[in-house]
């Protein structure tokens, strides 16, 4: 019982941590980490509430089931706004033709 | 072979299984991909018609999915609400594919750019199919679990939709949205995670057979409503809104405001008014009518304040939805109709208006090459069905008799009155006056001729781009003559929900 708890109380705080993050900072990649960070959280929960024991040697399938789609999910989705992200980055630095073409990287895309 | 007679189940698969495989084939043929979104929103429309008649003759369904029974197997499940929604994107649906044709075709005539407006063409028909199969999914869907899976796939080819102009604008918004609807639909996970560790179920039906009310179920709930709150962009989860629906292309703005913002809804509301009636209390109606009513003003004053007509559509969207919230509060009062069937029949009011104004607002966008409300003079003259359109769809979403908004606003109106919560009547009259300010104030403009104006008759390949929105706004007009027979087929597929309302919520 301990071990669950421990578990879900990490879980909820890599929730909240997350949710902390996506709001505060303004980078495109460290809202993107922060919402995986949340995802994360919630999978550990739903983790950690598989191992309520049914019976002699028993764990409930169900919330692996459920773990495994919302990977599937967050992986997409990942995928969908790191394109975005990047798609972002193109048309605001061809918006500053000037450092386009002497071939200079203009300081946001580093930072 | 039983699977295709009149009463079988199985038909419940359809609006889900089609439009999956026609977005596959847009992918595999991409030279045909209009014939084959067109040939799966029609088939999809029969076999909507189908289930109506199913319904009326053999009452709510389900279908368990290769037979598996509920705790463990997927359940689809059709009543009155549901079927209402599948109606509503069916119709508007069809509606959205023929504009897109002719919008798209206008582009690509337009030399300039033709490969990019091709490309935006072969993108737009595979994720407008996913996201018709994602909603159609989530009306049919009976567990808790589905709901989240669907919401994602909704998120994800809305976002997607919403990127596809391409502008920096519009990817900005689409990344914020992608962003938003991701915070939505984590904060409804973890919802479930609490609902599963209380009650050990995820079908809707089980669960309110349960009827627990503990603080597991309490948390769980309020998650789920946060999470679907901010995808509904009730106030004041609103921002993303008006910047993401008013930069997409004018197809993909009549599909987000119309459709998408009603699939997490509906949702809200089967949880709401039937799975967690019991755990419902009067404070909370009270603070979602609370939230709807500053939404409705709020939105409505944005509204009037825009210089764009898109975002103006865009913020009357964010008052419009206000008023489904107001009805919440009103529920618990036994009328002659009950009140929640109202916030149904708005919504498809809603639905058919919106769409109709977003296509005229792209129509006069593609016309003129801009959207600035005060240079909008003239447009009567060259697309006189269009701003006939935009002008009915107004007359609904303020609320003028005959109209579905007026039919809509009149019961809200009366059963505020009747049970003496006047103060939602008062923002209910409000929020009208606000949206007819809104309305006209771009009406007149569409109807000035400044001296000298040079008019040019309408050209031929409008004609895809006009009627489409013409249709709609028609439709949502007559809605309001029509009204009893949406409420009928409320009233009479909902046997269960009919049951709980028979003497008001407990």
């Amino acid at each position: 019982m301990i071990t669950t708890l421990i578990y879900s109380l990490t879980g909820l705080i890599l929730f909240g941590m997350g949710f902390f993050t996506l709001i505060i900072h303004s980078h495109p990649l460290r809202k993107i980490l922060a919402v995986n960070v949340m995802s994360t959280g919630v999978f550990l929960i739903l983790v950690a509430t598989a191992y309520i024991p049914l019976g002699e040697g028993e764990i409930d399938p169900v919330p692996h089931a459920m773990v495994l789609t919302g990977i599937v999910v967050s992986v997409s989705v990942t995928a969908l706004a790191l394109i975005l992200a990047c798609r972002i980055q193109e048309t605001s630095n061809s918006s500053l033709p000037g450092k386009r073409q002497q071939g200079e990287v203009p300081e946001e895309s580093i930072r | 072979m039983t699977v295709f007679q009149f009463s079988s189940p199985a038909w419940m698969v359809c609006p889900v299984i089609l439009p999956v495989i026609a977005g596959l084939l847009c992918f595999l043929f991409s030279h045909r991909t209009f014939a084959i979104a067109l040939a799966a929103v029609l088939t999809n429309f029969i076999v909507v018609c189908l289930l109506t008649g199913q319904l009326l003759v053999l009452g709510p369904m389900r279908c368990y999915m290769g037979g598996w029974q509920p705790p463990l197997g997927i359940t689809l499940r059709i009543d009155g609400p549901a079927l209402l929604m599948l109606l509503m994107t069916a119709v508007t649906g069809l509606a959205i594919t023929l504009y897109a044709r002719g919008y798209f075709s206008y582009r690509i005539s337009d030399s300039r750019r033709a490969g990019r407006h091709q490309r935006q063409q072969r993108y737009f028909w595979p994720l407008w199919m996913l996201l018709l199969a994602g909603l159609n999914g989530l009306f049919l869907s009976n567990d808790v679990f589905n709901v989240y899976v669907t919401l994602e796939l909704i998120g994800i080819s809305a976002a997607s939709l919403a990127a596809l102009s391409g502008k920096p604008a519009s990817l900005l918004a689409s990344f914020r949205y992608l962003l938003v609807s991701l915070l939505g639909s984590l904060t409804y996970l973890l919802g479930i995670v609490f609902l599963y560790r209380s009650s050990g179920v995820l079908d809707l039906d089980l669960l309110q057979n349960l009827a627990a009310n503990g603080s597991g179920i309490r948390t769980a709930l309020a998650l789920m409503s946060v999470g679907l709150l901010l995808k509904t962009a009730l106030f004041p989860l609103h921002f993303w809104l008006p910047p993401a629906h008013a930069n997409a292309l004018a197809p993909v703005s009549a599909i987000l405001s119309a459709l998408v913002v009603k699939g997490s809804f509906y949702m809200l509301f089967r949880f709401w008014f039937e799975t967690f009636q019991s755990t419902i209390t009067l404070p909370a109606l009270n603070f979602m009518g609370t939230l709807g009513a500053v939404a409705v003003l709020w939105g409505g004053v944005q509204a009037i304040r825009q210089h764009r007509l898109k975002l103006m559509v865009a913020y009357s969207t964010v008052s419009q939805l206000g008023y489904l919230f107001i009805a919440f509060p009103l529920a618990r009062v036994d009328g002659g109709i009950p009140v929640w069937s109202i916030i149904i029949f708005m919504a498809l009011a809603h639905a058919c208006a919106k769409s109709a104004m977003f296509m005229a607002a792209g129509t006069v966008f593609l016309h003129l090459g801009h959207d600035r409300i005060k240079d909008l003079s003239g447009v009567r003259a060259s697309l006189p069905i269009t701003v006939f359109a935009y002008g009915i769809a107004g007359v609904s979403l303020m609320g003028l008799p005959p109209s579905g908004g007026f039919v809509g606003k009149w019961l809200l109106l009366t059963s505020s009155l009747g049970s003496s919560q006047w103060w939602w009547a008062l923002v209910v009259i409000t929020g009208s006056l606000l949206a007819s300010i809104y309305v006209f104030r771009v009406m007149s403009r569409l109807f000035v001729i400044p001296e000298g104006f040079p008019l040019k008759k309408s050209e031929s390949h409008f004609r895809l781009l006009e009627w489409p929105a013409l249709a709609l706004a028609l439709i949502s007009l007559f809605l309001g003559l029509a009204a009893s027979w949406p409420l009928y087929i409320l009233v009479h597929g909902t046997t269960t929900l009919a049951q709980v309302f028979a003497g008001g919520l407990p």
